[in-house]
């Protein structure tokens, strides 16, 4: 068999039938490159879309929940029902040492401000926080820095506010950093402006002061308003989200089954539903190409097999000649899988054209749609070798109806 | 060379049967050039059909240079004709988009000869024909007569024993038909057996020995004198 593959006279017989019957052939071969185009092309979009969206999450720690306090729902140990529960620092470090699988808590505050510069004045959202919040959620800084650990250690007056902030309150191309802004009447320096992301998890903050300074100033001492709790990669957020719930009710006096008590938004949840639609979409991708694959495998069984009725009584004289009949089909399947690869190649090489296309066309900027879309080498491969297996079998169908007619009868035909 | 002994044949046409060939004996030794003659419908075609391994008998013996040929399997009676038959058909039945010495070559290829002994051996029998100018030339390229020339070579190109022709001059004009039959006269002198279906009364008058069938029986078997087919060229 092998030598027979490489065998010149084998590839010149192929090369002679499809040459004899040029538009046929090409006609036929446009249904299996159409099927592996489909199929690269949408892959590669699939593949497209999904980078695009673990960039627009990749600056978040996925595997996260906020857990903040509303009010019980169950009366507990004489406590009434409807008891305002406040989380606290010592919540926090609770759970982050006794939590299994935590790597992170992250404790915020957050209130409403005014802040004024000069005679410019608006009204937004400021929160305390911690250096680890550029780690969890990644901010954009366009000028200056973040808040760091020193901030923290000395209260310091110093705030990180986002581009909508700089618009309202400075000059167009006015620097700002190291300039001061009056919020609630408290004079803060500006060490950054970050820029807002597409995609925002928790309520939406514009400006960010170190927690230890945001405390002190509205004399929260322990209280904070909420808790970003990031669990390890390998373990299940929902289980650590229970946890942790069931800590805080512990430590907070409160009905173990009560469901009021603490809200929470599980991002881990909200992301795996994202993931789920991504790979949804994936497997669509494979099924309609390879569909399509199949019609464009039997459009080329089909024209072999009229193919094979004409040339009946060619076969017919070549069996008279001394073909034996495994030669014969041999013949046939060679050239259905010949047909089938090479419509195949050329499909995989424009699919390419067309992944570089959408790249040039939407791949490019921040706020690019597809995000290199891509097929593996692997798929790549794998489309490959179902189009060897599919053209074999339909090469069969033909093949043996060559073989079914005997060489007389063959012979006799006009 | 050649033993035929009470061969039987009959075709299903819807519920009954046709009785083609109602035992056929023959027997026809190595150099012999033999004319099967007969109206249509008289089974020589069928009968030189099962010589030549297309078909099978349904009874009889028959036996090509001592061995038996019974239940054949579709890979042996390609191996067998092959190795021991040469075809030469009316229509020729070259293959339209290989030139002459591809088709010539062709029974070589199955063999499983070398591309390079092959085309060789080929262009030599293609010589023999007097067809070596015009060994790149399709098919459709050449004349009638050089088609038949063509596929007589294809013939010749295994070495077979045994010839067959099925009406070999049908598709020609009396001149060359007259050509053809000069040149099978020749390879006959050289010492091949050759055994020729015709219903033309002068081409049958050009082989040794007249065969004549009717309704499935044989009529008449007769040694005629050869008439030359060169004196009319």
């Amino acid at each position: 068999m092998l030598r027979f593959l490489f065998d010149s006279d084998t590839w010149q017989e192929v090369f002679d039938s499809f040459s004899k019957n040029k538009l046929r052939s090409i006609l036929t071969m446009v249904g299996v490159w159409w099927g592996i185009l489909l199929l690269i092309g949408l892959l590669g979009s699939a593949r497209g879309l999904e980078n695009s969206f673990n960039r627009l999450f990749g600056s978040f720690a996925t595997n996260s929940v906020f857990v903040w306090g509303q009010s019980t729902g169950m009366p507990f140990k004489g406590f009434q029902k409807g008891k305002q529960v406040r989380l606290s620092l010592t919540d926090a470090k609770k759970i982050e040492e006794n939590v299994e699988g935590i790597e992170f808590v992250l404790p915020r505050s957050q209130q409403s401000v005014s802040a004024t510069k000069n005679f410019l004045t608006g009204s937004f959202q400021m929160a305390g926080d911690y250096p680890l919040l550029d780690q969890l959620q990644k901010k954009k800084l366009i000028h200056g820095r973040f808040i760091n650990q020193n901030d923290i250690d000395h209260n310091k007056k110093v705030a990180v506010i986002s581009e909508d902030v700089y618009k309202q309150l400075f000059e167009k191309d006015e620097d700002a950093i190291g300039q001061y802004i009056e919020i609630n009447g408290i004079n803060f320096t500006v060490t950054g402006i970050f820029e807002v992301g597409n995609v925002n998890m928790g309520p939406s903050t514009d400006i960010h002061v170190p927690f230890t300074t945001f405390q002190q100033i509205y004399n929260r001492g322990d209280r904070i308003g909420w808790m970003m709790i990031t669990g390890k990669p390998e373990y299940s957020i929902k289980q650590i989200e229970e946890d942790s719930k069931l800590l805080l009710k512990n430590l907070n006096n409160i009905h173990p089954e009560d469901s009021r008590a603490f809200g929470s938004f599980n991002l881990g949840k909200e992301f795996a539903k994202m993931t789920g639609f991504l790979i949804g979409m994936q497997f669509l991708t494979w099924f309609v190409g390879i569909a399509t694959l199949i019609a464009g495998v039997f459009a080329i069984g089909n024209i072999l097999l009229i193919t094979v009725k004409e040339r009946t009584k060619e076969i017919g004289v070549r069996r008279a000649l001394g073909a034996t009949p495994y030669e014969i089909k041999r013949q046939i399947v060679v050239e259905a899988v010949f047909l089938t690869l090479v419509a195949g190649l050329f499909g995989i090489i424009t699919g390419g054209w067309i992944l570089i296309g959408l790249d040039a066309a939407f791949g490019s900027g921040e706020e690019a749609v597809i995000v290199n879309a891509s097929v593996s080498i692997a798929v790549v491969f794998i489309a490959l070798i179902i189009l060897v297996i599919l053209g074999t079998l339909i090469g069969l169908i033909p093949a043996f109806k060559a073989t079914s007619i005997k060489p007389i009868e063959a012979l006799r035909e006009e | 060379m050649l033993e035929i002994r009470q061969l039987h044949k009959s075709y299903p046409i819807g519920d009954s049967s046709l009785h083609v060939l109602k035992g056929i004996d023959l027997s026809v030794t190595e150099g012999e050039m033999v004319a099967i003659m007969g109206s249509s419908g008289s089974g020589k075609s069928t009968l030189l059909n099962i010589i030549g391994m297309l078909d099978e008998a349904d009874e009889g013996e028959y036996i090509l240079d001592g061995l038996p040929i019974k239940d054949l399997t579709e890979k042996k009676a390609a191996v067998y004709r092959n190795k021991f038959l040469g075809f030469i058909f009316q229509s020729f039945n070259l293959i339209n988009y290989k030139n002459a010495l591809e088709n010539v070559a062709l029974p070589l290829y199955y063999q499983g000869m070398k591309r390079s002994e092959r085309q060789e051996l080929a262009m030599f029998h293609l010589e023999k024909v007097g067809l070596a100018d015009w060994a790149k030339h399709l098919p459709k390229e050449l004349s009638g007569g050089q088609n038949q020339r063509v596929a007589i070579a294809r013939a010749l190109a295994a070495n077979p024993k045994l010839l067959l022709a099925d009406e070999p001059t049908g598709a020609l004009d009396t001149k060359t038909s007259h050509e053809i039959m000069a040149f099978i006269q020749q390879l006959n002198d050289e010492g091949k057996t050759i055994l020729m279906v015709t219903h033309e009364e002068d081409i049958a008058n050009m082989c040794k020995r007249i065969v004549r069938l009717r309704d499935g029986v044989i009529m008449e078997d007769v040694k005629v004198t050869q008439v030359r087919a060169e004196q009319y060229v």
